[in-house]
């Protein structure tokens, strides 16, 4: 496997991989299919494979139509348009009568880069975990966005996941990575702080780990790539060793992992929430990596904030 | 009048008052689109749709989406008639814990085939009921019906587009044209009409028919039948609260409920036209 790759790039091979093994599935995109990478799928299966034009709310009806029927749609597009635009499809069409509709949305976050902030969508997590019923994962990287793939079609139901455009180094290719929807992954032990993680940032939470390290701080890694429903438990308990708490993630900070987290934490053993994210600002145009240093969306970003948590520690 | 018209005459006599009878009791919901549509609704589950209260779930089965989902009421007194479930439950429509919510629930409701009510969104369901039907290799038909003042939505034409671009000609959609929305006639709210140009434009077949005219209804589902490679739209032209003279070709009466004397008026007045039909009721 690549060095990098973009879990969009994963999603589109898992998605044609998955096309050979199970029927039912179908894709449906909204004119991205070289973008979301649903496009690997349409050349493999095109009789299966269905653009519907830039027209997502009609997609996500589509899919919900389609669904009742049997099949197992797989519905593509920007994060903003899915969960921004056909939030209320989402919703309605598809989150009410609990059908058994993946949407998969690529594009999300700050790393989208150059195309700025219309496009730069760090507010989906936040309105899809309000569905009741929504499953809402965010992976990590190539190898856990496959994982996501392959999970979300034997769960039946509607799930929502978040794909990245930027490729991301592969942390998750250990003999022992199992993945399992609402079942959080401790990556690394610690006692003085826990730092809770998903998405692009778990890679970064890694590297602050070692920051830390080097200055006598011993934090704990979770990858909770699934935000719900969320792993309470292994959050819970690792935030008793610790007792102080860390939630990095590229959305806003308002709605999603960190304020799931610090939900969880409040109703179970108060300690220490500190929430990094983008802070509740739109986005901008530049190079993706580039941005990621501006809005300290990387490990440094994650040390500062976990010394402001080691400093609310009673 | 034949005597299959007069049997669905009867039929959808029934459905409204199974109607008014719902809404008086929920003290609440939509009578005036549920009405305008009750023919139509007896011509699909009396003559049409191939459904069946005992396998609701039949993957062969026709579907029908009731995008307008307000005018439920319609939907349920006619499920109720055909024996989807008791025809008591009409009675506590829209109550709390009650099976019969506001708008169409897939889940809990027996014969419901799409939770549809915030507009524009059901008519997409039956496009991917439709589609799935042509990827399954099925027989049945879906059909979608459509409020004039929903057409409004622009997924609707989202859906349109889509339809014709799939060639989905095992999809029927009808427009309840009644002419008629919440705050006051279509044509002066937001004019969608004409719709055949418009349809035709996209790529339809258009048939226009009076929405209560059993033959014209019938023999519109017929010809839509014949037309391959293209989705026929029907256009029903349709009085909003027909059969309660007061509630006839009136906006207010679009999401109200009748008081009791109004609603003895109602079923009254459905009653003795029932019985002016004659023959067996």
């Amino acid at each position: 496997m690549a060095d990098k790759i973009a879990t969009r790039e994963a999603y589109g091979n898992a998605l044609a991989e998955l096309g050979e093994i199970n029927q039912d599935v179908v894709v449906l995109d909204a004119d991205l299919a070289e973008a979301t990478k649903t496009c690997i799928f349409k050349k493999k299966f095109p009789e299966r494979f269905f653009d519907c034009g830039i027209a997502e709310n009609n997609m996500v009806s589509v899919a919900a139509g389609l669904s009742t029927c049997g099949k197992i749609p797989f519905v593509s597009t920007f994060a903003m348009f899915a969960a921004g635009r056909s939030f209320e499809q989402i919703r309605n069409s598809i989150g009410y009568p609990h059908l058994n509709v993946k949407i998969c949305a690529t594009h999300a976050g700050i790393s989208v880069g150059e195309d700025g902030a219309t496009h730069q969508c760090n507010e989906d997590i936040a309105l899809m975990r309000t569905i009741p019923g929504m499953v809402v994962i965010n992976p990590s990287d190539g190898v856990e966005a496959r994982e996501a793939v392959m999970a979300a079609v034997k769960y039946n139901g509607p799930v929502y996941i978040r794909f990245g455009r930027l490729a991301l180094p592969i942390i998750n290719d250990n003999e022992g990575y199992k993945f399992e929807i609402g079942k959080a992954i401790k990556m690394a032990e610690g006692t003085d702080v826990t730092i809770v993680a998903n998405g692009m940032m778990v890679a970064e939470a890694l590297e602050a780990r070692k920051i830390l390290a080097e200055e006598g701080i011993s934090a704990s890694v979770i990858n909770v790539h699934t935000v719900k429903p969320l792993d309470v438990q292994t959050i819970v308990s690792d935030a008793k060793i610790t007792g102080a708490v860390v939630v990095s993630e590229e959305h806003n900070v308002i709605g999603a992992l960190g304020s799931a987290v610090a939900e969880a934490i409040a109703e179970n053993y108060p300690v220490p929430v500190v929430r990094h994210g983008v802070n509740d600002v739109f986005g901008k145009s530049g190079p993706a990596k580039e941005l990621i240093e501006y809005y300290e969306l990387n490990a440094k970003g994650i040390v500062e904030k976990v010394k402001v948590a080691l400093s609310l520690k009673k | 009048m034949s005597e299959k018209s007069l049997l669905l005459q009867k039929a959808a006599t029934d459905i409204r008052l199974g109607i008014i009878e719902a809404v008086y009791n929920a003290k609440s919901g939509h009578p005036g689109g549920a009405l305008s549509s009750a023919d139509i609704l007896a011509c699909l589950y009396f003559s049409e749709l191939n459904v069946d209260p005992n396998n609701a779930k039949d993957e062969n089965r026709d579907r029908f989406v009731l995008s307008k989902g307000h005018s439920c009421p319609g939907l349920y007194s006619v499920l109720a008639l055909k024996g989807f479930f008791p025809y008591e439950e009409l009675k506590s429509f829209r109550h709390t814990g009650a099976l019969l919510q506001g708008h169409p629930d897939m889940k809990a409701i027996n014969g419901v085939d799409m939770s549809a009510g915030s507009l524009g969104q059901g008519f997409s369901c039956a496009c991917g009921m439709a589609l799935a039907g042509k990827l399954n290799n099925k027989d049945y038909r879906t059909y979608a019906l459509v409020g004039d003042g929903e057409s409004q939505e622009g997924q609707v034409w989202e859906a349109i587009m889509f339809a014709a671009h799939y060639k989905l000609d095992n999809l029927c959609l009808i427009i309840d044209n009644n002419g008629l929305q919440i705050d006051g006639r279509v044509s002066d709210v937001m004019n969608v009409m004409p719709y055949e140009s418009k349809l035709e434009a996209f790529g339809w077949n258009v048939i226009t028919i009076d929405g209560h005219n059993y033959d014209e209804i019938l023999s519109a589902f017929d010809k839509a039948k014949t037309v391959k490679g293209k989705p026929t739209a029907i256009i029903a032209k349709t009085i909003k609260g027909k059969g309660v003279s007061f509630m006839e070709d009136q906006a207010s009466w679009h999401g109200k409920a009748p008081n009791e004397e109004q609603y003895n008026q109602a079923m009254a007045e459905l009653t003795a036209f029932k019985n002016s039909l004659g023959g067996n009721n």
